[in-house]
């Protein structure tokens, strides 16, 4: 019988007896978000190489004419990606993820945290709970990406005539608002505000329509981690696919 | 010859403890309980363990198994490497009692504070009435068979030690469970705010992670209660909505508070 003494409870940051990998989720998480922050701040301040024939990367849609406020390094997409920054920022997922990967608050179930006068999001946090709005945003800018997609059937010959057409380039603009549309009508957010705020459906106004949306979105709403992380690879593969095609690093291969 | 196991087991009380191993023969099927009582029976009588139905029922077993909470009952010795040894302490949430057990008491106090249901007037034959599908999302909520991982693996309660602002997430089951329900009268939603300090939760899941009844806690019951509480609280919108039509919301209901 062998004996070792070691004194419960174990705290302290980092502390645990977990034995499996639990550093690797938080780990690969902040790696990946690290990775789209700085992709997106060296395309945001590139101001260019975001078109190419009837295709418009998502980071600079809608076309916005930030030259006309008359501040040289603005660009379209910094005036645009607030609006979906937002909405990945106070998302019910996006929240476990970063708090977990950044803030280590905590960096994962049952492994010690940091020792501090933890709020959670009753103080400078309190903003989280304007999520909902950051929601009306997504879906704004989800109205440009679906009239984007529609461009993109569209090409211009050289003698000036407009014809229908796809391209890969027109598939990638699909799969991404798709995916986009996916992640963002799968929000927690939505799905209180269809219904999910309603105690009683038999009673309420509309209560049959109502519990309908509501679960349609719940139903949405279980993948919301899936569609949360492929839809932020996609709105970076389809502006790199773009740019890509704009430097002549490949051809846009035509199909119809 | 039988395969073995070895726990390392941790024993004491309040003052200290210390990890002893145990080596006990395993077999096919065997828990982590079944090995507690088989060392409680051969090696160490005065070995102290919650225990009750060993069918995941009652939630008496939780403790924590090579540092993630569970019921000592549902967790199966094989899942585990084979010749490593596995590590049985107790719940790190709660103050210690003796050995694998722990002094849970904090969470009935949390409980009687918790005005309960108050349903409209029943019908004129007495009963009240209600639709499956109002109901049907609540009744995720009842499977809870109130062991406490959840709020033993919350780091708001474990590593901050909140436990007089915030009720934990089994609780917030109990309080969306209040609250969703088509027949209650009361309006829980200052009290969820302020006294049950729901802003404390940041969403990290743990709680959903070890539900051994697989309730999902987080997105199905706490992110709800957020966003009924930002309807009333932060949704300037709704404000402005409420003073147009000199609505209160849902439903005019008696506002309970702290």
């Amino acid at each position: 019988m062998a004996k070792s003494s070691v004194h419960l409870p174990v705290v302290g940051f980092g502390n645990t007896l977990r034995r499996d990998a639990w550093w690797a989720g938080p780990l690969a998480t902040g790696a990946v978000l690290v990775a789209f922050i700085v992709y997106a701040t060296f395309r945001a301040f590139e101001n260019g190489l975001y078109e190419w024939g009837p295709y418009l990367s998502p980071f600079y849609s809608p076309r916005l004419p930030a030259e006309r406020i008359g501040i040289g390094w603005l660009s379209p997409a910094m005036l645009i990606l607030p609006g979906p920054a937002s909405f990945r920022l106070t998302c019910y997922y996006y929240r476990k993820a970063y708090y977990r990967a950044f803030a280590m608050d905590p960096p994962a179930c049952a492994v010690g945290e940091r020792s501090r006068d933890y709020r959670g999001e009753t103080r400078i946090l309190l903003f989280q709970n304007l999520h909902r709005f950051a929601l009306y945003l997504a879906i704004l800018v989800l109205a440009f990406l679906w009239h984007d997609v529609w461009k993109a059937l569209w090409f211009t010959d050289e003698l000036g005539g407009v014809h229908f057409g796809v391209g890969v380039g027109t598939l990638v603009l699909l799969a991404n608002t798709s995916l986009l549309t996916l992640y963002t009508f799968s929000c927690h957010s939505l799905r209180h505000l269809v219904g999910g705020g309603v105690d009683s459906y038999s009673t309420a106004p509309l209560g049959r329509l109502r519990h309908l949306l509501w679960r349609g979105v719940s139903r949405l709403n279980l993948r919301h981690m899936v569609w949360a992380w492929c839809s932020l690879f996609s709105v970076a593969l389809t502006d790199l696919y773009i740019r890509c095609v704009a430097t002549q690093t490949f051809s846009d291969l035509r199909l119809l | 010859m039988a395969a073995t196991a070895t726990f390392r087991i941790y024993r004491g009380d309040a003052s200290g403890g210390e990890f002893v191993e145990y080596s006990t023969e395993t077999y096919p099927g065997m828990v982590v309980l079944d090995a507690v009582h088989d060392i409680q029976a051969k090696q160490a009588p005065d070995l102290a363990v919650r225990w009750n139905c060993k069918a995941g029922r009652c939630g008496s077993c939780g403790a924590e198994v090579n540092g993630k909470p569970r019921l000592l009952c549902m967790t199966r010795v094989d899942k585990f490497p084979a010749g490593e040894p596995i590590t049985v302490t107790p719940m790190r949430a709660f103050p210690h009692l003796r050995d694998l057990v722990t002094d849970v008491s904090w969470n009935f106090k949390v409980a009687k504070k918790i005005p309960p249901l108050k349903p409209i007037p029943p019908e004129s034959d007495g009963a009240w009435r209600m639709q499956q599908y109002d109901i049907d999302r609540i009744q995720e909520f009842r499977k809870c068979i109130e062991c406490f991982l959840c709020q033993d693996v919350c780091h708001v309660v474990r590593d901050h030690d909140r436990k007089e602002e915030f009720v934990g997430p089994r609780f917030l089951i109990h309080l969306a469970t209040l609250d969703m329900h088509p027949l209650d009268t009361l309006d829980r939603r200052p009290m969820l705010r302020e006294a049950f300090g729901v802003g404390y939760c940041n969403i990290t899941r743990c709680c959903t992670e070890v539900c051994p009844e697989h309730i999902t806690i987080t997105d199905n019951a706490i992110i709800p209660l957020k966003e009924r509480v930002a309807d009333d609280f932060y949704d300037p919108l709704q404000w402005l909505w409420r003073k147009v039509t000199g609505s209160k919301g849902r439903r005019r209901l008696p506002v309970v508070k702290a």
